[in-house]
């Protein structure tokens, strides 16, 4: 069960709260203060690209954080309810398009997170990305 | 925090004051800026970052589209950034290459290559 859960619609505004959110708990977890820029960064990524694939899509169900604080590392899911995107959305697929907003979003999360898993899922993907922790909570 | 815009213009340079936080949800607005100064005519611009406290890809990509257009008219866009958490995200994504990043304003202005 993750610790801290999180649910919200898909829109851009919100996406700030996740970032916030995530930043803080995963302090508390005990996550090294020098990574949680990358916390929020990530995390941020992860959730932007959901918010642009349920826009893009038609899905209106909200996208979904989950925060869990395990033995040794604070692992991190973002999932979205779309299917068929995660699998084929290497992070190098087109690393020129820059205009392809979620994939260099996927190209930064690679390039900041050492532990990092793309899945697809019969109802949608889920970026799951872990930081160790540092210091017991 | 909101993302705060201002323009001033030194020679033949326009200066682009960015604050606050460049995400998914604020972009657009930068990415207006960006518009409104190319379609007006400013094609050497300077995006002073100093002031910028978050940026994502959704940021890099406005910055990415404001090089692309001033490059349609012979301009250029230079950054001003001294934070390493900002500079990294250039970094991991290899766009050190793309952008002449200065470390003052008046660097950026002085810049002619």
């Amino acid at each position: 069960m993750p610790t801290v859960e999180l649910l919200f619609s898909a829109q851009p505004e919100h996406v700030r709260t996740a970032r916030l959110v995530a930043a803080a708990v995963a302090r508390r977890a005990g996550v090294d203060e020098a990574v949680l820029d990358e916390v929020r960064l990530a995390v941020g990524e992860a959730c932007s690209r959901a918010v642009g694939l349920h826009r893009g899509n038609g899905v209106e169900e909200p996208v979904r954080v989950m925060l869990t604080e395990e033995e040794k590392k604070f692992s991190i899911e973002v999932a979205d309810e779309v299917p068929g995107n995660a699998a084929g959305a290497a992070p190098d697929a087109g690393g020129d398009e820059l205009s392809d907003e979620g994939e260099m979003g996927l190209a930064v999360i690679s390039g900041l997170v050492d532990d990092v898993d793309v899945t697809e899922t019969a109802t949608g993907g889920v970026i799951r990305m872990s930081w160790p922790i540092v210091t017991p909570a | 925090m909101d993302l705060s815009l201002s323009t001033r213009t030194v020679g033949d340079r326009t200066i682009v004051e960015v604050g606050g936080e460049i995400d998914v949800y604020t972009a657009p607005k930068l990415r207006e800026q960006l518009v409104e100064l190319v379609n007006d005519g400013s094609y050497h611009l300077v995006v002073d970052m100093e002031g910028v406290d978050f940026l994502d890809s959704t940021g890099l990509g406005v910055l990415v589209g404001g090089l692309k257009r001033v490059r349609a008219h012979e301009g250029s866009l230079r950054l001003v950034c001294n934070q390493e958490r900002i500079l990294k995200i250039f970094r991991i994504t290899g766009l050190t290459k793309v952008f002449p990043i200065h470390t003052s304003v008046d660097e950026a202005v002085a810049a002619t290559d």
